[in-house]
């Protein structure tokens, strides 16, 4: 083991298993964005704003009220799976017929509301829960607890999804309303319900890794902005509504930002992965997992 | 068990159907046979909900079925295989009969209806793992007839069951229906295959440009001149 | 109105304009007026896209370009801002090429685009904050005063200055805007935002008329950004880059009303106004509260004003007029 790790520069490696960390978190946030991609039609631009207010109500039940972390993360879960539902139902369903690109305008204007919510409620300060997990030792390897613990939950999170999505008769609707949205009333399905509870899971999503991204990350009213526009990449590049791609075009960009992290900033990982971005277009325009014609 | 009165329905300003009256009592196979653009389709999808009649009742075992919510038309007992079927294509068979069962009145019966489509439709079986949309043209009919039985209706609505399919499929199609009633299902046939159709009903109407113009017994309809001269080519 | 006496109306309406600061000299109404025909352009060079459906959230990374690079070759390099500024605006227009050839040729259309421009501006943040050594991170930049030649550093002092250079660039915008109107461009780039397959097959060259337009707004937002540094003398990568400046700019031009010239200009009186308006009235703890309001109001008026306040007061004024025009401008969906 040690001689194979010789080999190899042991900075390498380690930036190359926390891609994989990262690449959970980022694959939670794209599953949440593609689902009501796939069943709504609508893109949330506002999706990693609902994160960070995620994570602010698990600061202030952490730090403020003194809330045991573990109790707070499904307090936080469903005050976002709530805010979703409400996002849905004040902002995206009187725009359902509206052309696309204002539904997503739309959400463009809940983004100031929130940003700016968070900033007059909040203030611009800086903020983290002051839980200091420790750090894992392997080898000459360190990892931080907090991703791993990050990666398991996403882990989990996700498999609950496709559970629910494959097994329930609520999951197998939502997965048929995307293919015909004009007969699901002739199965019995509302869809307007359908809509709502998709909406809530998809904030839910996003409630869930506001729980995982607080341990690592401060929060601050525009946290939003460093991994907004990564998860609209990862969306674009799987295809939007397309799970399976988004889950692996996640851990691609995650390599791709922890990679490139590891030799200068993590901001330039992020440009990099643009870069990546950009060139993948030119060779795969439809998307990582297109079918090709 | 189904009565339709003075149904006026279309699309925006196109009106597609034009006072229309109809009965189908328990345990009868109606048909309704008409060219294509007659408001057939239309006929079907009024009474199942997808669109809303501009005047006139519907009822249902004496339910308003217009009052009523369109994803609540299900649960009255009318289930509806639509035109071009409409599979979810993405969906299994398995999925897209789970989806016939959506509604909570039929979840509880759930594993037996299935066992019953898979009785009626052994094909199905063999194949419920597999992408709806990657079967054959009458194995998807098979599979959109076995997904409106998983609601256990009363009544089935059959639009064009038989349109794009092979000749010996269409036979096949229609041995089936004739299989359905004999469980007791009443049955709503709309079909362009008017000398098959007929063949299988106990009454049907003619609708022309979205008006009911005759009606009768199969076997009187199969004597008209009417149908004859138009329908049956004879 | 007749084509003469509309000709006749800008002529007077600009002559009042320019004659403004000469009559009128309250140095706060000057600097808001500045202000906002800096923005106005901003937001008219936005809309030259957005009427045609290509809805970019890329264009906080262009003005932020024009910004920066400016200031930066100015601090660093002592490069005059005279050529500074289309260096600037040259890089702008090269990052939209390279971003928005991929996009067109491969028919990158609706969220995916919007998605991709949202990134693009998300991107030039996250560049601009990443070379703090450089650029002053999130604390922002300061272009360096000039001692000897304010001209050559494009450094004023007084504000009637600062307004008539303003003001010819809003004009210039808006002639663009109807030259572009009256082109040949302008008809293609309908068709292809109506059905881009058809607009093809009818021999349009989709993506060259599409990347036309595009490096057009580029160039004129990196232009905006330029000038409102050399304005302001003072920027963050927040008030001139990013996704937040992007939807500003949405959120003005469907205030005003995409689809006709000055929708953009009343967009940019009605937001700066408003911030203005709020900033003195919470006076310290105004920060957040106009995008607030903002956020409220763009959502609000996509609901229900979707055409923008302009676009449809004159569609009201249009309808007593001539009935069959409102029709046609009724089939013009704010994008798709």
């Amino acid at each position: 083991m040690q001689a194979f790790l010789d080999i190899f520069d042991i900075y390498l490696l380690e930036a190359v298993i926390n891609g994989i960390l990262l690449g959970g978190v980022l694959a939670l946030l794209a599953l949440g964005l593609n689902l009501i991609f796939g069943v709504i039609d609508v893109t949330w631009i506002c999706y990693a704003e609902l994160v960070m207010i995620g994570m602010y109500a698990m600061y202030f039940m952490v730090q403020y009220y003194g809330l045991s972390y573990f109790i707070a993360a499904p307090f936080t879960i469903l005050l976002v799976a709530l805010l979703g539902a409400l996002l849905h139902y004040l902002v995206i369903a009187p725009l359902l017929t509206a052309p696309p690109i204002n539904q997503l305008l739309a959400t463009g204007g809940v983004l100031f509301v929130l940003q700016s919510f968070a900033t007059v409620a909040f203030g611009i300060d800086f903020r983290n829960l002051g839980i200091r997990l420790p750090v894992l030792a392997f080898g000459d390897m360190n990892f931080s607890y907090a991703r791993l613990l990050s990666f398991l939950a996403a882990l989990v999170g996700m498999v609950a999804v496709y559970l629910f999505m494959t097994r329930t008769f609520t999951g197998t609707a939502i997965r048929a309303i995307s293919q015909d949205r004009q007969i699901m009333a002739l199965m019995g399905v509302d869809t307007k319900r359908m809509y709502i509870i998709t909406s809530a899971l998809g904030g839910g999503l996003a409630g869930l890794a506001a729980c995982l991204l607080v341990l690592q990350y401060d929060v601050h009213p525009f946290v939003g902005l460093s991994f907004g526009p990564i998860t609209f990449l990862i969306c674009v590049l799987g295809g939007l509504g397309n799970f399976i791609g988004g889950f692996i075009a996640a851990f691609v960009f995650a390599e791709i930002i922890s990679l490139g992290g590891l030799f200068s900033d993590l901001e330039w990982g992020y440009v990099l992965a643009f870069a990546f971005f950009i060139v993948m277009m030119f060779i795969r325009p439809a998307g990582l997992l297109a079918r090709r014609r | 068990m189904l009565e339709l009165r003075s149904v006026d329905a279309g699309y925006g300003s196109f009106q597609a159907l034009f006072d229309v009256n109809l009965d189908v009592k328990a345990g009868e196979a109606v048909g309704v046979i008409g060219p294509n653009g007659a408001g057939k389709t239309t006929l079907m999808r009024v009474i199942s909900g997808l669109i809303r009649p501009s005047r006139g009742s519907i009822r249902m075992e004496g339910v308003d079925v217009v009052a009523t919510p369109a994803h609540r038309i299900v649960s009255l007992g009318i289930a509806h295989v639509p035109e071009n079927r409409r599979l979810f294509p993405q969906l299994s068979v398995d999925d897209n009969l789970k989806m016939g069962a959506f509604m909570k009145e039929a979840r509880g019966t759930y594993a037996k209806r299935l066992d019953f489509v898979f009785e009626l439709f052994p094909r199905l079986k063999e194949r419920r793992h597999q992408m709806a949309g990657t079967m054959s043209g009458g194995e998807q009919q098979m599979c959109a007839i076995g997904r409106a039985l998983m609601s256990n209706p009363k009544l089935l609505l059959l639009d064009e069951p038989s349109a794009g399919l092979a000749p010996v499929v269409v036979q096949q199609v229609f041995e089936l229906v004739k299989r359905i009633r004999a469980s007791g299902l009443t049955v709503l046939i709309v079909e362009q295959n008017v000398q098959q159709v007929l063949h299988v009903v106990d009454r049907a109407y003619l609708i022309e440009a979205g008006t009911i113009r005759s009606s009768g017994t199969a076997a009187e309809m199969l004597a008209s001149d009417t149908v004859k001269e138009a329908y049956l080519g004879v | 109105m007749t084509g003469q006496g509309r000709l006749a109306a800008w002529a007077v309406g600009l002559a009042a304009l320019v004659a403004l600061p000469f009559v009128y000299r309250d140095p706060y109404h000057l600097h808001i007026l500045v202000l906002i025909l800096i923005w106005s352009f901003a937001y008219t060079s936005w809309s030259m896209m957005g009427r045609f459906g290509l809805v970019s959230l890329g264009h906080g990374g262009f003005m932020g370009i024009g910004a920066y690079v400016t200031a930066l070759l100015w601090n660093h390099l002592g490069l005059s801002p005279w050529i500074g500024i289309p260096v600037s605006m040259v890089a702008a227009g090269a990052l939209a090429l390279v971003v928005g050839y991929p996009c067109f040729r491969f028919r990158i259309t609706g969220h995916y685009f919007v998605l991709v421009t949202l990134a693009l501006s998300g991107i030039v943040l996250q560049v601009i904050t990443a070379t703090r050594d450089y650029t002053g991170g999130s604390l922002g930049y300061t272009p360096n005063r000039a001692t000897t030649n304010k001209l050559l550093a494009l450094q004023f002092d007084d504000k009637t200055t600062w307004y008539l250079i303003a003001l010819a660039v809003w004009l210039a915008g808006i002639v663009v805007w109807h030259l572009i109107d009256r082109s040949m461009s302008r008809y293609a780039l309908e068709a292809i935002s109506e059905d881009e397959d058809a607009a093809a097959a009818a021999g349009v060259d989709v993506t060259a008329e599409k990347l036309k337009i595009t490096l057009i707004s580029a160039l004129m937002t990196a232009l905006a950004g330029a000038i409102y540094c050399q304005y302001q003398m003072f920027i963050t990568p927040d008030t001139v880059s990013g996704i937040a400046v992007s939807l500003q700019m949405v959120f003005a031009a469907i205030v005003g009303g995409l689809f006709v010239s000055l929708g953009p200009t009343v967009g940019a009186i009605i937001t700066i106004l408003l911030a203005e308006t709020l900033r003195i009235g919470f006076g310290t703890k105004a920060v957040g509260w106009d995008n607030l309001v903002y956020g409220v109001l763009l959502v609000l008026f996509i609901i229900f004003l979707p055409k923008g306040i302009l676009g449809s007061v004159l569609d009201r004024l249009k309808s007593q007029r001539k009935v069959s025009r409102t029709h046609e401008q009724e089939a013009v969906k704010i994008a798709r």
